[in-house]
């Protein structure tokens, strides 16, 4: 792998408080080598901010491994930067090239309100998990692991379901800032296991109500968010989810 | 002084005897007792969940904007069980056994039997929460092997364990919220702890948005606030992860166990240069299939794939026969290094081995997939084939990651890796109740000091966590709160609560007024640095007291020098890290000085005073058979106390791994 160093311009949103008004700030930086992480990248700009007696801009991030869901930029239009499949703490400095101007901003949704510069406040994706996506069941159950065998496939399926990381990057990249995949992956998780079949009808709707409720958009199957989501969950889910909500609809009907 | 409270009776009766004779607090006082819970990692989102489900009033904070983020989420390799499911020979006793032999005879029996019978129920509870283990096609679960064992006993979610974990424990403890049961605070910090009567009431946090500080009342306050391996600056934690909650209670009086042992994991993706900001782990989970080896030659600088068979140096396999490439990390990080300053390292900075897994990629996957579609005489490329489809499954996007970071394809060429810090097995000290010195103030998971030792085995930190919150202290803590329910909630007006905050804000005012000059980032790198060259892999009376010396230094420096740009009220995220970094710092004395008082070679700990013939590790069981709990009596003073560790059913010797 040849390594090299560039020069990039940037273009970052800044905005003080939740309340501020915000706008771009440019800022050059200078000899980024190729193997930096984007965030890494960051970080030189940031020393060079209160070298200069500035301040710092302000971004979330954590693992810096694409595990957590923290960081959250959004990279020349595009939720986590231009590589498929890649959180943006994983996104290297070899995706650009000297000379490249970047531009950064952070999600913009409504139910992510910016909270300064680049984080935004994701708590309504809690509130989403507290209205049904769990198992209800009390720490202390005696059944044995291996009393409950899951096909194999349900079981690599819910796996693939239950990777999603909460980052957001789907809802930023809709047009209608819908949060379906996410919601989507987490009914999929438990629908598709034995120990989230007797709640299934409810999580669905009480998932999707609070979503809602939240200021979340209607899904318009754009696919916009398979496309950017880190950890490539599959729209497929949406399909699911939209058949256990109709499942949900007629039994209510039912009753 | 130092009560450990190890029930009598038994090893294999104590937790059983334990859980018969504790007191109990019935439900309707349960509701009107208030608990506070920092940290919802593994051990913090467990208790939290569990207390709640129980009627406790509990109180949860967190620095991250949600519970899921806690370093947990990162955990890759998997959670041990004595589950026995692939009859392999394993039992309690020998997860109880490895456990010991791996933490190399540092732990306390009682407490790491206890760990070991709960395992079973931390599994079965996972499972029924909908936490998707790995499963084999007839639909059981699925078992892989880590270091330090002859066994298959780790339960795993493909590199992804730890977040499939902390999923189920996040979704029980949102559970609990939605039902009014737990009161969650995210992008929250402790600062301190408010003790009263000598009795942990409360701490003081500080909203991370606003910059306010809050006071907080609770009957019983849990640190689950994780590991403190940051203050080698580089490690793989996450770039949050601190000592501070830990610190503050050290500082309030809690003492701080065996603060000098931690753990360099073997194989993390190496360094590349300055710009650094943290090291990528590659699974222990990989050695099952990864064969390690350097070139016979020195200073070699073919490609990996040009260098034949003959002139490799599988150098695990040849010191170690009985475990190869399984023994435990303190062995095979020593080893590298070994190699590595004897140059045979690889890379450009030639600190670096090789991780390969081409060798198992043929002979193990392939042949058997070759097999199952009945392809006689398969190619080498078929092979490569069919066996790169069984790796992804199970490491898939370790492989990835390491392709992200590196640009290299480790299913063509061998991952380059080198050992870095991942894990501190010293913590505050508890005793067999995770109780602190500090009445009512308890510590679970990583950040207390209890069941690993001096080394901890693959697969265990999980199991811990999970273990505490889960298991052990929904029993503990009744024990202790049965005697308070006559206590009515103490309003935070009361003086101790307004001392600790006004404590709080003078040290946030202090550091934000230094207007200095050098960053708060460039203050943890000097740290890290010697850190990782005196207090690393190995460690020597001279380096420890040059190190104490410079680390004080580097305190009177950062107290007036530090700049800090931006303002109190309002996320000020250089603000956050100067306070953990000012932690970090007295911390790094303590360890030094800690590793400095043990001259003996155990686990991770090794003073190059104290070695075998062949360079392994050499206890000193006579002298240093304790636990060494540190009592932070001023600036740069502490007492030591001994905790004697007493070994009733396993006889101590010398590990052998070979
Ligand atoms: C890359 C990696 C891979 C690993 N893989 C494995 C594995 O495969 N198997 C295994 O057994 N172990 C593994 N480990 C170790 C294991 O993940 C950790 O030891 C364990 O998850 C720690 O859990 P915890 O709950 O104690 O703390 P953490 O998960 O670190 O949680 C700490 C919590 O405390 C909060 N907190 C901290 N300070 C404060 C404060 N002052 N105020 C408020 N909140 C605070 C944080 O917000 C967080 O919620 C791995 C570790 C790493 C780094
Ligand atoms: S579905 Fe994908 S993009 Fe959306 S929150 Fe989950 S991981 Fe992020
Ligand atoms: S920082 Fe954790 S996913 Fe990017």
């Amino acid at each position: 792998m040849e390594h090299y160093s560039m020069n990039l311009t940037l273009k970052v949103w800044k905005q003080q408080n939740a309340s501020a008004e915000g706008n771009f700030e440019t800022y050059q930086v200078k000899d980024i080598s190729s193997e930096m992480s984007f965030l890494e990248m960051f970080d030189v700009l940031n020393e060079q901010l209160i070298h200069d007696g500035k301040e710092p801009i302000a971004f979330d991030h954590d693992c810096r491994e694409g595990i957590c869901g923290m960081c959250s930029m959004y990279i020349n239009g595009r939720p986590h930067g231009p590589w498929h499949g890649t959180t943006t703490c994983q996104l290297h400095m070899r995706a650009f090239k000297d000379g490249d101007t970047v531009v950064v901003e952070p999600w913009r949704a409504n139910a992510f309100p910016v909270v300064k510069d680049l984080v935004v406040d994701r708590s309504s994706f809690d509130r989403i998990i507290q209205a049904g996506g769990y198992v209800s069941v009390n720490t202390g159950v005696s059944i044995d692991g291996n009393a409950i065998p899951i096909e194999k496939d349900n079981a690599d399926k819910a796996f693939a379901a239950a990777a999603c990381i909460g980052c957001g990057a789907c809802v930023a990249a809709c047009k209608n800032s819908s949060a379906m995949l996410f919601v989507s992956a987490k009914v999929s998780h438990l629908a598709l296991l034995p120990q989230g079949n007797t709640e299934r009808k409810n999580r669905v709707m009480n998932m999707v109500s609070q979503m809602d409720k939240e200021g979340f958009g209607s899904c318009t199957f754009t696919e916009a968010c398979e496309a950017v989501c880190p950890k490539e969950i599959s729209i497929t889910n949406i399909s699911r989810l939209n058949g256990e909500y109709a499942k949900a609809s007629l039994a209510s009907d039912k009753q | 002084m130092l009560d450990s409270k190890i029930p009598a009776g038994k090893l294999e009766e104590k937790w059983v005897d334990y859980k018969g004779h504790c007191k109990l607090v019935n439900p309707a006082n349960k509701r009107k007792i208030e608990i506070i819970v920092v940290g919802t990692g593994l051990a913090g989102a467990s208790a939290a969940a569990s207390l709640g489900e129980l009627g406790y009033k509990v109180k949860a904070f967190c620095f991250q904007d949600s519970p899921r983020r806690a370093h947990s989420i990162a955990a890759q390799g998997g959670i041990n069980a004595a589950k026995n499911y692939q009859n392999d020979g394993d039992s309690v006793f020998r997860l109880f056994y490895d456990t010991i032999k791996g933490g190399d005879y540092r732990a306390r029996e009682s407490n790491v039997h206890r760990l070991a019978e709960v395992s079973v129920n931390i599994i079965d509870q996972c499972v029924a929460q909908g936490v998707p283990f790995a499963r084999e096609y007839g639909g059981l679960l699925n078992n892989r092997s880590f270091g330090g064992t002859q066994v298959k006993r780790t339960f795993y979610a493909a590199g992804q364990t730890g977040q499939q974990l902390l999923i189920g424990a996040y979704q029980a403890l949102e559970r609990q919220v939605a039902l009014g049961n737990v009161q969650m605070y995210t992008r929250h910090e402790m600062l301190d702890v408010v003790v009263i009567d000598g009795k942990a009431r409360g701490i003081i946090a500080r909203d991370l948005i606003s910059g306010k500080t809050e006071r907080h009342f609770g009957h019983a306050v849990l640190l689950c606030t994780g590991g403190y391996g940051n203050v080698f600056y580089l490690s793989t934690n996450a770039m949050g992860s601190n000592v501070t909650a830990a610190w503050k209670a050290h500082r309030k009086g809690a003492f701080f166990g065996n603060p000098c042992f931690t753990q360099i994991h073997p194989t993390c993706i190496p360094v590349t240069g300055d710009h650094q900001s943290k090291l990528t782990l590659m699974s222990e989970s990989l050695r099952n299939d990864g064969r390690i080896w350097v070139p016979k030659k020195q200073n070699d600088d073919r490609k990996a794939n040009d260098i034949p068979e003959e002139e490799r140096d599988y150098y695990l396999e040849r010191r170690y026969p009985a475990f190869g490439n399984l023994v435990p990390r303190d062995v095979a990080s020593r080893a590298a290094k070994e190699r590595c300053d004897a140059g045979f390292g690889v890379g450009t900075t030639k600190q670096a081995v090789y991780l390969d897994f081409r060798f198992n990629l043929i002979n193990k996957y392939g042949r058997v997939e070759a097999s199952k579609l009945g392809i006689e005489n398969p190619d080498e490329a078929t092979l490569v084939r069919l066996g790169k489809e069984v790796v992804k499954e199970e490491y898939g996007n370790l492989f990835d990651m390491y392709e992200k970071i590196t640009g290299e394809n480790p299913y063509e060429v061998p991952m380059r890796i080198y050992p870095a810090v991942h894990y501190t097995m010293g913590g505050l000290w508890v005793d067999y109740e995770l109780m602190t010195n500090i009445q009512g103030l308890y510590a679970l998971g990583e950040a207390n000091f209890s069941d690993h030792g001096a080394n901890r085995l693959g697969a265990s930190a999980l199991m811990q966590g999970l273990a505490d919150g889960y298991f052990v202290i929904p029993y503990t803590i009744g024990n202790y709160l049965a005697d308070e329910i006559g206590t009515k909630p103490i309003p935070t007006t009361h003086e101790a609560f307004e001392k600790a905050e006004a404590a709080v804000s003078d040290r946030i005012k202090t550091l934000i007024g230094i207007k200095g000059k050098q960053s708060v980032e460039s203050f943890h790198k000097r740290l890290g640095k010697i850190m990782w060259e005196k207090c690393g892999m190995a460690r020597n009376e001279k380096g420890l007291k040059e190190a104490i010396v410079e680390i004080q230094q580097l305190k009177k420096e950062f107290w007036s020098d530090v700049r800090i740009p931006g303002n109190i009220n309002e996320m000020n995220t250089e603000l956050d890290k100067a306070g953990r970094v000012a932690d970090f710092i007295e911390l790094g004395e303590l360890m030094c000085k800690d590793a400095l008082d043990r001259n003996e070679s155990c686990g991770g700990h090794f003073r190059e005073e104290s070695q075998t013939e062949d360079g392994e590790a050499l206890r000193h069981d006579d002298q240093y058979m304790y636990v060494a709990a540190w009592e932070y009596k001023g600036e740069s003073d502490w007492q030591l106390h001994k905790e004697k560790l007493e070994y009733e059913v396993i006889k101590p010797s010398q590990r052998n791994y070979k």
